[in-house]
């Protein structure tokens, strides 16, 4: 139910509307919900709209945690 | 896909699981709770449980949203579409949840009543406009990822001025559960169930974000680690959770920072604060009546609250005997201890709750689960 997926931004519609791409996949979405967001951006897309735009900085620490590559974790949000 | 196949890789995995292996003490248990019901499906079918030590333990919690539904509420959406002939607009998560009488949304779809699946609440509000002439009722369900979308939809219907369009709330909240699950007997008389942290929410900490769950880690000394729902996630939020646990410390950590931050999403947190206000106490399935736990309309939007534009009496039912969905939601019992579980309760004839949605640890362990320990 709270599923959610990362989906490319590609084009900025009227009224708060974007179309992302997911896969190649396109469908028309909400952008009411967040600010800031330009095409090329990730943002997290629920039930047709987007909850927060996805950090790529953040994403890329997170994959060099998974490979051990970091001290063990310790940053709090 | 960019965000999703590079948190699924394998190869990554077994490292992560090594690690594990390492640090968690085989001299004690790690009992930890995934409170989602998205990390329970991501646990199942990846087969996270099978690349953790037997020294660690994973407890499936209540968040589900379609699981925690009780009966009366969908019967009383039922009795909407049928009583009041309302378009009934829902997300298809709840078309299968067993109701009074036999019934489901999808059964009472069937007999003729006017139920609609929706991707989004955007949808209802459009169904409304095509259809001046009926009442269209938005079964909103959800914890606080859901929330927002229904917040924008009320306004929007506010601002439209459409009269036929109405929200049927459930919105429930995440913290509240958690809270009722360290207070209840099972975890803090009887210590039936075990917990040494938690898995936090991904999606729903996007909007919250992770400052809510310190009172947790302060309050209740249990770590916390906020997890996206990748299997990768899963797994380095657990190696987190171990190693809080073996240095004796219980913070809220974030693992899931490609999203989530400390105070979450400020633009759909004001709209929602704008909408909706708390309940006194909400029913929930398996765990009975929360304090604080959901939300409802503000007097100012009374207008598009359903429950007030129809006379909608609330109502308890009691769930199925032999149903364990109860038990199961707080974590005190495992999908194969209930008797009708993969008998008279399979995702394709659901008794219960917990084997309707693919989120539910009935329905996660019969799909991925169930011939585990058949070899």
């Amino acid at each position: 139910m709270c599923l959610a997926i990362p989906a490319k931004v590609v084009e900025l519609r009227d009224a708060d509307l974007a179309v992302i791409d997911l896969g190649g996949v396109r469908k028309e979405i909400s952008l009411a919900l967040v600010e800031d967001v330009r095409p090329g951006d990730f943002v997290i897309v629920h039930v047709g709209y987007a909850l927060q735009k996805v950090d790529p900085e953040e994403a890329e620490k997170t994959l060099a945690l998974f490979a051990g590559l970091d001290a063990p974790a310790r940053e709090t949000a | 896909m960019k965000y999703v196949d590079e948190f699924r890789d394998g190869e990554l995995a077994k490292g992560i699981a090594a690690r594990i292996a390492i640090e968690a003490d085989p001299s004690r248990t790690y009992h930890f709770m995934e409170f989602c019901g998205g990390h329970t499906h991501a646990i199942s079918r990846y087969g996270v449980k099978d690349l953790l030590p037997a020294s660690v333990v994973m407890v499936h919690g209540p968040g589900c949203p379609v699981c925690v539904l009780p009966i009366g509420r969908i019967d009383m959406a039922i009795e909407l579409a049928i009583r009041e002939q309302a378009i009934l607009c829902t997300y298809a998560d709840t078309m299968r949840v067993p109701a009074s009488g036999g019934l489901s949304l999808m059964k009472a779809k069937a007999k003729g009543a006017d139920i609609r699946m929706v991707y989004s609440a955007s949808d209802a509000l459009r169904i409304a406009q095509e259809n001046p002439g009926r009442e269209v009722v938005f079964l909103a369900i959800g914890f606080e990822t859901t929330t927002p979308p229904t917040a924008l939809v009320v306004k929007q219907a506010a601002a439209l001025g459409l009269a036929n369009f109405s929200v049927f709330c459930n919105h429930v909240l995440t913290p509240a559960a958690i809270s009722h699950i360290l207070e209840s007997p099972e975890v803090r008389e009887l210590g039936t169930v075990k917990i040494d942290g938690f898995v936090g929410p991904a999606h729903v900490s996007t909007i919250i974000g992770s400052q809510p769950y310190d009172y947790f880690a302060e309050e209740y000394a249990k770590p916390v680690v906020i997890a996206g729902f990748e299997p990768l996630d899963v797994m380095q939020a657990i190696l987190m959770l171990v190693r809080q646990v073996n240095e004796g410390r219980a913070e809220v950590e974030n693992e899931f920072s490609r999203a989530v931050t400390a105070d979450g999403n400020a633009k759909a947190k004001a709209l929602v604060a704008e909408i909706f206000e708390l309940r006194r106490a909400f029913e929930w399935r398996g765990l009975g009546r929360v304090p604080y736990s959901a939300l409802r309309l503000k007097d100012e939007w009374a207008a598009f609250d359903a429950e007030r534009r129809f006379d909608m009496p609330e109502r308890s039912v009691p769930d199925n005997k032999a149903c364990e969905c109860g038990a199961i939601l707080r974590g005190v019992k495992k999908p194969t201890d209930c008797k009708v579980f993969g008998t008279a309760c399979t995702p394709e004839t659901p008794m219960g709750s917990c084997m309707v949605s693919s989120e539910g640890a009935c329905a996660a362990h019969y799909t991925y689960g169930r011939f585990r320990n058949a070899a």
